[in-house]
């Protein structure tokens, strides 16, 4: 069999790119929609940590700890099948919103913690005495530091995160993979797949070329 | 609230399905073992190549590592499973999750190295070489020690990682322990398998992420 013609049949690709293009559709206003709301909802934990209430962050770390040593397969199966069971009737898109929000903001929590608790005592002090109060102190002092540091390994992060949207295919969410996955079915062919492959390419290639220049930017030097 | 206990800690079902699922834990071990020491191999070539004079070798190796970074892991997999056999390369799901890690963990794997051996001051290279050892000495006895050490919690991190996304190997009918899962789930109509799957993930792999969060906030502090 001809390469090219498995690979990138002109045909094939013509009569699906419309479906695809629909999938890259999903995909980009599902890791948009992840991507504020985990790192917002992660930003809210590390500055609830912060306050210092031991029951309250208790409960912080074992969620955070929780959500980044389960694969995010497994609880995309446990909400997506287990909650009907119990009378939540989710869509597959709205079951992968919150699953990869939660598994997000376990991770962003955990970076601006590691940011905040990095910030020296001092800088408390200090702009303690000058008479700013203690959420003042938080968000005009540490936080604008705490977060500059966090801002590489969140950007990876929140990257391999968002690439899981393609483990809603696994849920019948209508993203690229899922696409193409029913195109080269359909098709008996695996440009669809090709096409995939590249529209994945396409959409995070230039996030992990701007990872990649933030971490030489903002990098701790080491030695 | 008896809802929810019937449908996601439901003991029987539990008590049931555990052997299908110690059956798919040896599976998951058996991917970890053979993906890891070849994502390791795999990343620290990436890493050493992505660090070379020659521009001829360093390209190539930057876009190995951000085409794979930019993949996401299932999709690759896919590629590999469904797409292969268009191009005649027919693998077993077992072979066709190891050449996918392969090749997104080496991408992976490599950034991390790569992180630790630019880490190493340039002295040291110099030192050594002036020993009298040869560059790929160095490398080996001098640089990679230090690389590896300065990078350890990342190499740990990513290797949880790696443990974790075995568990796509259910999806292309790889008897692991998150399929095995799926199965006893899809027969009982509950849950609780799954939820059971997560207690075994839990139990293996809190205890490294806690270490790691510990690791960091020293480096922090």
């Amino acid at each position: 069999m001809d390469f090219s013609d498995a690979f990138l049949n002109a045909t094939v690709l013509q009569k699906y790119a419309p479906s695809i293009l629909s999938g890259v559709w999903v995909t980009l206003y599902l890791s948009a929609i992840i991507v504020v709301a985990g790192t917002a909802l992660g930003l809210i934990l590390a500055c609830i940590r912060a306050g210092g209430w031991k029951a309250v962050n208790f409960v912080i770390i074992v969620y955070a700890d929780i959500l980044r040593a389960l694969p995010p397969l497994v609880l995309i199966l446990i909400a997506y099948f287990g909650l009907p069971g119990v009378g939540v009737l989710w869509s597959s898109n709205l079951v992968l919103f919150i699953v990869l929000t939660l598994i997000l903001a376990a991770f962003a929590e955990e970076i601006f913690w590691a940011g905040i608790t990095s910030v020296g005592k001092g800088q408390w002090e200090a702009s303690r005495s000058t008479g700013l109060g203690f959420a003042q102190t938080l968000f005009w002092v540490v936080l604008p530091q705490g977060v500059r540091m966090g801002l590489p390994p969140l950007t990876n992060r929140a990257i391999a995160v968002t690439k899981m949207t393609a483990l809603g295919s696994v849920i019948g969410v209508p993203d690229i993979l899922n696409q193409a996955t029913t195109a080269q079915s359909f098709s008996g062919n695996a440009s669809p797949l090709t096409l995939a492959a590249l529209a994945y390419v396409a959409l995070f290639l230039p996030f992990v070329l701007l990872a990649r220049w933030l971490e030489t930017r903002f990098a701790w030097k080491r030695t | 609230m008896e809802q929810i206990a019937q449908q996601f800690f439901n003991l029987d079902i539990m008590k049931a399905s555990f052997p299908m699922l110690m059956e798919g834990l040896k599976i998951t071990f058996l991917l970890v073992l053979v993906v890891v020491p070849l994502g390791l191999t795999g990343g620290l070539v990436a890493a050493i190549a992505s660090g070379a004079k020659s521009r001829w070798i360093r390209w190539p190796a930057y876009a190995f590592v951000d085409f794979f970074r930019s993949m996401p892991p299932l999709v690759l997999l896919i590629a590999v499973y469904a797409g292969l056999p268009f191009a005649g390369i027919r693998l077993d799901p077992f072979a066709a999750v190891a050449l996918a890690f392969l090749l997104n963990n080496s991408a992976y794997y490599g950034e991390v190295y790569r992180a630790g051996i630019e880490a190493v001051s340039p002295g040291q290279t110099e030192a050594a070489r002036s020993t009298g050892l040869s560059a790929p000495q160095t490398m080996a006895y001098v640089v990679l020690p230090q690389a590896v050490r300065n990078v350890l919690p990342d190499l740990v991190s990513n290797t949880v990682e790696v443990v974790k996304l075995t568990s796509l190997a259910s999806v292309v009918s790889l008897s692991e322990m998150v399929y095995q899962a799926d199965m006893a789930r899809s027969v009982t109509y509950n849950a609780s398998p799954i939820v059971l799957a997560a207690g075994v993930y839990l139990v293996l792999l809190w205890p490294v992420v806690r270490l790691i969060s510990r690791h960091g906030r020293k480096i922090a502090s």
